[in-house]
C-alpha cells in the first residue's frame, strides 16, 4: 500500500516569499479537484490576505504516458494516441500527427483530403473555442452563455459524427488522407452551420463583450507583455493578445491555408479582455476559412495511391494479389519508416502544436515528443497572476485556455 | 537549405565547433553540451531566435555513445525561421548545462526531461519533480530500457490470483 507522505514548506521554500515561512502570509491549496482549474490542476497560492504573493501550478495529475504508448505502436495505430491528448482539438491532433508521419516518410495528400482536413479542423477550433467561451463564462458567473455554446458545438460534433462515426475521438484524418470520404450530407450540415454561426456569435457578444461587470472583471486583469510571453514560449491566441501577429497558418502555410483570405486578430492590450476578444474574433474568421474551403472543395480521391503506405480499398482485396499483400503486411507490421526525425507544427486553437517524431528504420517510432501549447501557457501563470485577487486568478486561469490532457500527455 | 539559414550556420560554425546535417528540409545543428548555452544566447540576442519552441530529447539505444540527442528547436518570429540544435550526450549520468537563463519556457521543460530521461540540467533553479508522481526521482519512463508494462487479462479462472498482487487501493 502507498505510504501517505507528508509535505512540508521545505520543498517551496525557494518559491515563496519570506513571509510564508514565518506565518505571515497564508498557503492555500487550490485544486486539483476545484470546478475553475479545467480539469486536475493543483494551484499552491501564498496569500495575503485576498492578494496571491505567489503562484505554483502543479501538474501531472493526468499524465497518461502517452508518449511512452507511442513508442510501442505502429505509425498507423498509435494515432488513437493523438485524440486522447488535447480533447478539444482532436481532428487538429491527428493532423498534426498525420502531418508529421507524412513528412517523414515523405507521402503525398490529395487535394481533396487537405481540404476537407482544413475544414474539419476549423470546425474543430470553433468547437473548441465555444468551449472555452463556456467555460470563461461559467468562470464568472454566466451560466447562459454556457448552454448556447455548448448548443452550437452539438451541431459541429454532429458533423465530425456524420464523417467519422465519432463524436470526439475521431481519428477520421489519416496519414496520406482521410480515412473515407465525406457522405452526401456533409456539405449541406456545414452550409447550415455557416448560416446560423454569425448571429449565433453576435448573442454571446450581445452578452458578454459590453457588459459591464464582464469588463469590470476582466480589463487590466492578468496583463502579459509581449517579451515575457516569449520568454516563456507562449502562443496562439495568448500571444496575439499580447501584441505579437504570429500565427503558423499565415507564417508557414500548412494544409492550403495559403489560398484561403483570412484575418489573424490581434490585439495589444496583453489581458483577459484582449484574450477574450481574441478568441471571439477567431471564430468568425475561421468560419471564413470553412466556408472558402467549402466553396473550392476539389473533386478526386482522398487517399493517397501510395500502396506501401495506405491500405488498398476493401473492393480490389479479392481481386488482387498483390493489394491482398499490402493489405496484410500493412495491418500486421505496418510501413518502415526512415531513421531520422523531424519537427512538425500546427496552429492549434491554443498554439503550436508541435510533434517531433522520430523513426528507426522500422515500423515502430523511436520517439515521438509533442510540443503542446497548454504546457507552455500555463508556465507563464505564476507571472501574471501576481498581485490579484483570488478570484481573478479564476478569470485569467480561464483565459489561458488549458486542457490538461494537453499538458500532462 | 534555406538561404536566410546559411549566415546563421556560418556565424556558429565560426564561433563554435559544430557539424550538421539536413533532413527532409529541416536543419539540425549538432554542439557540444559545454557550448550550448552561449550558441543559445547568440542565436536569441543576434538572430532573433525568440522562441525556445520545444526541448526534450531522444534516446537511441541500444547506441550508447552517443545515448541521448537533447533537442533544442527554436522559432525566430522576426525573421520566421526554424532551427534545430541537438546535444548529443552519452550513456551514464547525462548533464546539461540549463538554459533557463536564456528561455525561461526551459525551466518546466528541463524538468520534464529530468522526470522522462534523467538529463540532469546543472544550475536549474528548481528542480522539482514535474509530470511523475512523488517518489519516481530515480525512475526516467522514456528511456529505452524502461519496461512499458501492461494490465495482466483477467478471466474467471485466475481473476482472484490476479486480485491478489494487483496494486488497489486497500484498506
Amino acid at each position: 500500500m502507498a505510504q501517505l507522505q507528508e509535505v512540508s514548506i521545505d520543498q517551496f521554500k525557494h518559491l515563496v516569499s519570506e513571509r510564508a515561512l514565518t506565518g505571515e502570509t497564508m498557503l492555500l491549496n487550490m485544486g486539483p479537484q476545484h470546478p475553475s482549474t479545467h480539469g486536475v490542476l493543483r494551484v499552491l497560492l501564498e496569500l495575503d490576505g485576498e492578494t496571491i504573493v505567489n503562484c505554483i501550478p502543479d501538474i501531472g495529475y493526468l499524465h497518461t504516458g502517452i508518449e511512452k504508448n507511442i513508442e510501442a505502436k505502429t505509425y498507423l495505430k498509435a494515432e488513437v494516441m493523438s485524440d486522447r491528448l488535447d480533447y478539444m482539438n482532436t481532428t487538429g491532433n491527428n493532423l498534426a500527427y498525420c502531418m508529421a508521419v507524412e513528412k517523414l516518410v515523405d507521402l503525398d495528400v490529395p487535394e481533396r483530403a487537405i481540404a476537407i482536413r482544413v475544414i474539419l479542423t476549423e470546425l474543430q477550433r470553433i468547437a473548441s473555442h465555444l468551449v472555452w467561451l463556456a467555460a470563461f463564462g461559467l468562470d464568472l458567473a454566466a451560466m447562459s452563455v454556457f448552454l448556447y455554446c455548448f448548443r452550437e458545438r452539438e451541431i459541429i460534433l454532429d458533423i465530425l459524427e456524420l464523417c467519422s462515426g465519432q463524436r470526439m475521438m475521431t481519428t477520421y484524418i489519416r496519414p496520406g488522407g482521410l480515412w473515407r470520404d465525406v457522405p452526401v450530407e456533409f456539405e449541406d450540415a456545414v452550409r447550415n452551420f455557416i448560416k446560423i454561426f454569425p448571429k449565433r456569435i453576435d448573442e454571446y457578444e450581445a452578452l458578454m463583450t459590453k457588459n459591464p461587470i464582464f469588463l469590470d472583471r476582466l480589463i487590466g486583469i492578468g496583463k502579459l507583455d509581449a517579451a515575457t510571453a516569449l520568454q516563456h514560449g507562449v502562443t496562439g491566441p495568448m500571444l496575439r493578445a499580447s501584441g505579437v501577429n504570429w500565427d503558423l497558418r499565415k507564417a508557414r502555410p500548412y494544409a492550403g491555408y495559403e489560398q484561403y483570405d483570412f484575418n489573424v486578430p490581434v490585439r495589444a492590450e496583453g489581458d483577459t479582455y484582449a484574450r477574450y476578444i481574441v478568441r471571439i474574433e477567431e471564430l468568425r474568421e475561421s468560419l471564413r476559412i470553412v466556408e472558402q474551403a467549402l466553396n473550392k472543395l476539389p473533386l478526386g480521391p482522398v487517399r493517397s495511391d501510395n500502396r506501401k503506405f495506405i491500405p488498398p480499398p476493401r473492393s480490389e482485396l479479392g481481386v488482387s494479389m498483390e493489394a491482398l499483400i499490402h493489405h496484410f503486411k500493412l495491418w500486421t507490421e505496418g510501413f518502415p519508416a526512415p531513421d531520422g526525425s523531424i519537427y512538425q507544427a500546427i496552429e492549434s486553437p491554443r498554439g503550436e502544436l508541435g510533434v517531433l517524431l522520430a523513426g528507426d528504420g522500422g515500423a515502430k517510432p523511436r520517439r515521438c515528443h509533442w510540443r503542446t501549447p497548454s504546457f507552455d501557457n500555463l508556465s507563464v501563470l505564476p507571472k501574471i497572476v501576481k498581485g490579484h485577487l483570488v478570484a481573478d486568478l479564476v478569470a485569467i486561469l480561464a483565459s489561458v485556455d488549458i486542457v490538461l490532457g494537453d499538458i500532462d500527455r | 537549405m534555406d538561404k536566410k539559414l546559411e549566415p546563421i550556420i556560418q556565424a556558429l560554425q565560426e564561433n563554435f565547433s559544430i557539424t550538421f546535417e539536413e533532413f527532409r528540409g529541416e536543419t539540425h545543428v549538432f554542439l557540444e553540451a559545454e557550448t550550448i548555452i552561449a550558441a543559445l544566447t547568440l542565436l536569441r540576442d543576434k538572430y532573433d531566435f525568440e522562441l525556445l519552441s520545444a526541448l526534450s530529447a531522444i534516446d537511441f539505444l541500444p547506441q550508447t555513445s552517443p545515448r541521448y540527442h537533447v533537442i533544442y528547436q527554436l522559432t525566430s518570429l522576426a525573421r520566421n525561421l526554424a532551427l534545430q540544435l541537438r546535444v548529443p550526450l552519452a550513456d551514464g549520468e547525462p548533464h546539461i548545462p540549463t538554459a533557463t537563463g536564456v528561455y525561461e519556457v526551459a525551466n518546466w521543460r528541463e524538468r520534464e526531461l529530468r522526470d522522462m530521461f534523467g538529463i540532469i540540467p546543472d544550475g536549474h533553479p528548481d528542480l522539482r519533480i514535474l509530470l511523475l508522481p512523488e517518489g519516481w526521482e530515480d525512475k526516467h519512463p522514456l528511456r529505452r530500457d524502461f519496461p512499458l508494462g501492461y494490465e495482466e487479462v483477467q478471466f474467471t479462472f485466475n481473476v482472484d490470483e490476479i486480485n491478489l498482487r494487483k496494486p488497489y487501493a486497500k484498506e
